[in-house]
């Protein structure tokens, strides 16, 4: 099934790796119970975005789930790459951050209400693959069309390209063997005019046998620029629906966000029924989509803000210096001689992860995303909690108000969980008295058990 | 001296700017701590009362919070001190760096530009204003009035007019759709600046032509920076490079000072309402 998919220009490679996580520990901020992860997401492309001044390291991966054959891209890039500039990494590191930095869920567990309360705070406080260069034969054509250098990287083999026109460019590519969508050469025009050269790559597939993988390795690739933007158009020419991107940057200074769209953070840190335990992938999807409205479907959605250095709580483990260098962290010490000259560094990691999550189209986005890095270092995570009642024996005073307090408590979460989410407040009321959180008052104890009662029970 | 509340357009500024604030904070979740806008405020009242102590003129606060109020809703950061860093610039620009009678920088930007420039610490947010329309032409509007009541009308619409211009050829030229463009132009920081901080009477010239080749020249600078330097503070930029520019314009195509409570534009109101020289010009620094 060749699929439109063919046709979606912009990312790469498939993502079918699981990964193990090592989730559940406690911390300060609530038990961690389950992330809200890429996967969730059909046709979700993830990019990771490495920056420091103009250098800029991009890994790219989409979930392609056609023929490896028909496998193409066509990225635009400010410059003529050279071989050492590109490279193809592994799934399970993009995996490792998307579990780092997914919104989660969380859980506490009230404690006895006779018992003197304390309160929570809720402050949400290049391994080388085996390259082998074909050789840049630097030739125009007579369709405007130059060839400035191809390689063979990983299972890719890579072309560079500068055009002249864009009719040209269209025609080579078809010829070529791409599949142009209708609409795409006015693009291609606007980019052949700002000086773009475009990077396209199918799948060499005897390289890719070799590989014995059943899916496409994220490509990578590393130059300087001053612009720092990620090219969308190409893939709204298609419009199959929305798109789904998660921009994933690490940086040096603080968190990044468009300038030319809003980024908005997703509303986090909220209490809601126990019983979305069981189903915390469409909360998160329902709520995003929500959201997504609500912004007039215009927005960019912060989903994570974090000092690399540790998590609370977390989803995963932090990515290790190792896992960091791989991607294209340059300016910390790898174990490895890295692509960029290595200077002396300090302890801390000094890496600031943003993750952002767009749902696009041609008709919001008709721009592509421009970013800029900000001195904002404050943590954001999208974090919401679960909190059990307890259910334990208690019958002192305390024990009667907080009784009486649930239901209202319960209420209170019914509200936010639908208007998150838009879903019916009836249904959720319905789940929660499902799920135990039941709405009736509970029956009072009479005082007088707790004079004689309480005394015959207890001591 | 005497000026009439309501012939002052600072006041109206103040009123306009408050609302935007206000909405920022409720619909917009915005990110600006109370606490540093009241750092913001009370620094520039602070070194706005000194500076007139020393060169012993009376002070006059309406300035010193259209400055706050500028300067919170455009310049972010974590802490309280680059905030505060940037109000005492701002403010002491316009007693220490003076030509002929006027303080050269415009103050919100001098205090925005220095902190972008020199430190991490602080920066802007293009997009955080979001591109919504009517908010676009709510803070038109607002500013309409504001400007014109400010005798400065043509400043906003001449830099506004120029920098759409720019873009639509460019646009055409790319054979992009006029949506690209569009979405910058309603870009809520763009109209912000275009009409409550590029259009200060005070640091625009005095004379008409000069002050048409003063905005113009903004824009000009603003859309190279944006998109041949691909920097995202152009605007800013641009209008702390024509503020250096504007005296030799002023020398160029001279003409009376402005002062504040002065009638809108003359083609409108051909008689003035007071005799030029029935004042003596107001405190030089407020």
């Amino acid at each position: 099934m060749t699929r439109s998919l063919k046709k979606s220009l912009f990312a790469a490679a498939a993502s079918v790796a699981a990964l193990t996580l090592t989730g559940g520990a406690v911390a300060f901020c609530g038990f961690y119970v389950a992330k809200a992860d890429t996967k969730l997401f059909n046709k979700a492309s993830k990019v990771v975005l490495v920056r420091d001044n103009d250098r800029t390291v991009i890994s790219m991966a989409n979930d392609y789930q056609g023929e490896l054959e028909e496998f193409a891209i066509v990225i635009p890039v400010p410059v003529v790459l050279e071989e050492e500039q590109i490279h193809v990494t592994e799934n399970a590191i993009l995996d490792h951050l998307d579990a780092y930095t997914a919104p989660r869920l969380v859980e506490y567990f009230d404690e006895d209400p006779c018992m003197v309360y304390r309160r929570y705070e809720e402050s949400a406080v290049m391994s080388a693959a085996p390259d082998e260069a074909v050789g840049g034969a630097r030739q125009k054509n007579s369709l405007g069309v130059t060839v400035e250098a191809e390689y063979t990287v990983g299972e890719y083999d890579i072309q560079l390209l500068s055009a002249d026109q864009s009719g040209g460019l269209a025609q080579w590519l078809v010829e070529n063997g791409y599949k142009l969508p209708e609409g795409a050469e006015p693009v291609l025009e606007s980019y052949i005019k700002q000086g773009t050269k475009f990077f396209v790559a199918k799948v060499n597939l005897e390289e890719q046998s070799k590989t014995g993988l059943k899916y496409l390795r994220p490509l990578q690739i590393a130059f300087e620029s001053p612009r720092f933007m990620l090219p969308i158009r190409l893939g709204t020419v298609n419009a199959d629906g929305k798109q789904e991107l998660f921009v994933f940057a690490l940086t040096r200074t603080g968190r990044i966000e468009t300038t030319n769209y809003r980024t908005v953070k997703l509303p986090t840190g909220m209490d809601i029924p126990l019983y979305v335990k069981e189903e915390f992938g469409a909360f998160y999807k329902s709520m995003f989509e929500t959201q997504v409205k609500k912004e007039n479907e215009r927005a960019v959605f912060l989903e994570y803000a974090w000092d690399m250095n540790w998590c609370d709580p977390c989803a995963a483990d932090p990515l290790s210096r190792d896992e960091l260098r791989e991607l294209g962290v340059f300016w910390i010490d790898g174990g490895e001689p890295g692509i960029q000259p290595r200077r002396p560094m300090p302890q801390a990691q000094d890496v600031f992860v943003t993750r952002l999550h767009v749902s696009y189209d041609a008709t919001h986005f008709p721009e592509d995303l421009m970013f800029k890095e900000t001195g904002d270092r404050s943590n954001y995570q999208g974090r919401y909690v679960l909190r059990h009642p307890y259910t334990g024996d208690a019958t002192c005073e305390a024990a009667d108000d907080y009784r009486a307090g649930l239901p209202k408590r319960f209420e209170k979460e019914a509200q936010t969980l639908a208007s998150l989410t838009g879903w019916d407040i009836e249904d959720v009321r319905e789940k929660m008295a499902g799920a135990d959180q039941s709405f009736e008052p509970p029956k009072k104890t009479p005082w007088w058990k707790r004079i004689w009662g309480e005394d015959k029970k207890d001591t | 001296m005497a000026l009439s509340p309501i012939r002052d357009p600072r006041l109206y500024q103040i009123m306009a700017l408050s609302g935007v604030l206000a909405f920022g904070w409720t619909a917009r979740a915005f990110e600006i701590d109370p606490l540093q806008f009241a750092a913001v405020v009370i620094t520039c009242c602070a070194v706005q009362w000194l500076g007139s102590f020393l060169i012993a003129s009376r002070a006059d606060f309406k300035s010193a919070l259209v400055t706050s109020l500028s300067l919170t809703l455009l310049l972010r950061a974590d802490a309280i001190w680059p905030l505060v860093a940037a109000a005492a610039i701002a403010i002491f620009s316009k007693f220490s760096i003076r030509l002929g009678g006027k303080h050269i920088f415009n103050p919100a930007n001098i205090g925005i530009v220095t902190m972008i420039l020199l430190t991490d610490a602080a920066w802007t947010t293009p997009g955080q204003w979001g591109t919504a329309v009517w908010f676009a032409m709510a803070l038109a509007g607002a500013g309409l009035f504001v400007t014109y009541r400010a005798a400065r009308i043509d400043v906003p619409l001449i830099f506004l007019g120029s920098f759409a211009a720019l873009m639509i050829v460019r646009a055409l030229w790319l054979g992009d759709p006029l949506s690209i463009p569009l979405l910058r132009l309603q870009n809520g920081a763009l109209i912000l600046f275009s009409f409550f901080m590029i259009s200060d009477p005070k640091t625009t010239p005095d004379g008409a032509i000069s002050r048409a080749v003063f905005a113009f020249g903004a824009a000009l600078i603003a859309f190279i920076l944006n998109f041949n330097f691909f920097n995202s503070d152009g605007i800013f930029y641009a209008l702390f490079i024509m503020t250096i520019l504007r005296p030799l314009l002023e020398w160029l195509d001279p003409a009376p000072h402005y002062r504040w409570g002065d009638p809108a534009p003359p083609l409108k109101f051909p008689v003035r309402l007071k005799p030029k020289t029935a004042a003596p010009h107001p405190a030089p620094a407020e």
